[in-house]
């Protein structure tokens, strides 16, 4: 990493012309780095400069610059709405049922799929529980629209087995969670294994035949040897997700979201959108979309900080 | 190695391959059934709870979706903006990349540091829209393309491949003469096949399944790609989503049959790649996994 900064430093004389001659040396390099360096100051570092509008009253006749600055003005309209609680406490919640339900998930299956031992089933599952990762929110949405609606699959089998009624799983603000948490694990946990499977195939074999001989047993294996193995992928894993707890998936909340389960299914990044796109409100939405952002920033450096702490290597 | 199994430890292994199967069956189960749905009759549609060989085939549905010029147009849309919008990210991808995986790059640091800063923050979605309106892409299939052509992600998986290449290759390449572009095309490029097929065809899934810029930065509905005309046809034939323009050819809700077989539009090309992508992005991931 710091290849740069030592062989700059270690060239005493005259500096400016040696750096001259670098770039003349590597000139094709430079050339080559011009489109990306291009698309991420228009694409990424343009944007948050234009953050700066949720401190003005951004209006199009005037444009950015012209524009009055306001201060703090959106963001104390935003903290004093009765919306934040109910969108603080919405993307909260989902978040939460995500990282203790959703979060597990892959690495549970991976210990199982660990302890296959019949090569051919165990790349046969494979190749079936990554596919839905593939697969866009507007199918696995249209997908569960077809199998939970009232004329849906499990309300048909339901009707046979003698209910009366059917159940509003996509209506009623109560199923709204469930549904979310449930899609979340079909699409993402099969694909989620890989990185684990990928920190399992480093484990010496020789742990587990010294085990053997030891009389631990299998759940003593997974203890001792299995579980250790993966401990570093899962905190890394784990602060990626933290610093991520305030996005929820714009697409899929937003894909699943109906005028019936608003009161619990909005969350930040949808209300960014119906704001801020559709009611053209956007000094506003991009002040929500600022204090998501900046919670999210702290939230990744503290879980670092804290990795590193308990003595994991961190990710920044 | 042999060792005799405890009770315990056989009960385990039946749960253990039950579960699992059953798993890998829900994640295939519905695309069956949506397909199965796709050659049915309504009325079969409606009597059988779940299905996935239909009691008599028919194409009804593939015939209504093919007599509205909607639907080939928007399947044309999004094959035009995943080929063109993978070869974009894929260029962009590998020409930062191979510079940025050069140690001696002075200037380096600190472009990775910008680089990688984008993965914890960035502007959002409204400055975005803002930039992306006042570059007047509003309503362009490159407001589809370019402004998720770069995975920082796939960056700096393709960043730590080049940087594991052996430099003896291009320093030999460089003593007979070839320049560093010259080394880059003749030497890098054809060793780096199998991780450029990989990131192709993950590019390539994510701009067919991108609905996002289309919701956002396309508002006239005959310029849609597939994904938006299919939350278009079934979600919001569902009476389910609301808060969009609804386009005019989709008033009528159409028939259980023919949202099925707009399903089967949008899966069938993944379905297609999916056997090519499965055999390289495992270790794609892997690479990735691997600090760098």
């Amino acid at each position: 990493m710091n290849g740069t900064s030592l062989q700059v430093a270690g060239k005493k004389g005259s500096k400016p012309k040696k750096i001259l001659t670098m770039i003349k040396k590597d000139i094709w390099l430079y050339i080559l780095l011009i489109p990306g360096v291009l698309h991420y100051i228009i694409f990424k570092y343009l944007p948050m400069w234009g953050i700066l509008i949720a401190f003005k009253d951004y209006n199009a006749y005037l444009g950015f610059f012209d524009s009055p600055w306001v201060g703090f003005k959106h963001f104390s309209e935003f903290f004093s709405n009765p919306d934040f609680k109910r969108l603080l406490s919405n993307t909260l919640i989902i978040s939460f049922y995500n990282l203790i339900f959703g979060f597990p998930a892959p690495i549970i299956m991976a210990l199982m799929l660990n302890e296959v031992r019949k090569e051919w089933y165990k790349r046969t599952i494979q190749t079936l529980v990554y596919i839905p990762h593939f697969i866009s929110w507007v199918i696995i949405a249209s997908l569960t629209y077809t199998i939970f609606n009232s004329q849906g699959v499990i309300n048909k089998y339901m009707i046979q087995m003698g209910r009366e009624s059917t159940i509003p799983f996509l209506t009623d603000s109560r199923y709204f969670r469930a549904m979310i948490v449930g899609q979340t694990i079909w699409k993402e946990t099969g694909f989620g294994t890989i990185i684990y499977l990928a920190a399992l195939s480093n484990v010496d074999p020789q742990l587990y035949e010294a085990a053997i001989i030891d009389g631990a047993n299998r759940f003593r294996q997974l203890w001792h040897i299995t579980l250790p193995a993966i401990r570093s992928t899962v905190v890394t894993l784990l602060i990626l997700r933290l610093g991520h707890i305030l996005d929820n998936g714009f697409d899929q909340i937003f894909l699943m979201s109906n005028s019936l389960n608003r009161k619990v299914s909005e969350v930040f990044d949808t209300y960014v959108y119906i704001i801020g796109i559709t009611k053209g409100a956007f000094s506003y939405s991009t002040a929500v979309g600022l204090f998501k952002g900046v919670i999210g920033i702290i939230l990744i450096y503290s879980a670092n900080w804290l990795a590193k702490k308990v003595g994991e290597s961190g990710i920044l | 190695m042999k060792y005799k199994k405890s009770l315990l430890s056989r009960i385990f292994d039946v749960f253990n391959y039950t579960f699992l199967g059953l798993f890998a069956c829900t994640a295939i189960l519905p695309f069956l059934y949506v397909l199965a749905c796709s050659f049915s009759s309504e009325k079969e549609i409606l009597e059988r709870p779940f299905y996935i060989i239909p009691r008599n085939v028919q194409l009804a549905a593939y015939k209504y979706i093919f007599s509205s010029p909607t639907l080939p147009r928007a399947f044309m849309i999004s094959v035009f903006v995943t080929i063109t919008g993978a070869a974009t990210a894929m260029f962009l991808t590998l020409t930062l990349a191979y510079p940025l995986s050069k140690k001696y790059l002075l200037g380096r640091k600190v472009l990775l540091s910008l680089i990688s800063f984008t993965l914890v923050f960035g502007g959002g979605m409204i400055p975005t829209f803002l930039v992306i309106k006042d570059l007047g892409m509003l309503n362009k299939f490159w407001a589809l393309i370019l402004p998720g052509a770069i995975s920082t992600w796939n960056l700096l998986v393709v960043k730590n491949f080049f940087q594991e290449l052996p430099q003896e290759l291009e320093d030999s390449a460089r003593v007979d003469g070839c320049s560093s572009l010259g080394t880059f095309i003749r030497i890098v490029l054809p060793l780096s096949m199998p991780v450029i097929a990989t990131f192709t065809l993950f590019y390539a899934v994510g701009y067919w399944n991108d609905y996002r810029s289309s919701l956002l930065y396309i508002t006239d509905n005959k310029k849609w790609p597939l994904q938006l005309v299919l939350r278009q046809i079934v979600l919001m034939a569902a009476g389910n989503i609301d808060g969009a323009t609804f386009d005019a050819a989709y008033t009528q809700p159409p028939l259980e049959a023919s949202k099925n077989a707009v399903i089967v539009f949008g899966t069938v090309p993944i379905l297609v790649v999916y056997p090519f992508l499965q055999k390289h992005f495992v270790k794609g991931i892997m690479i990735g996994a691997i600090k760098g």
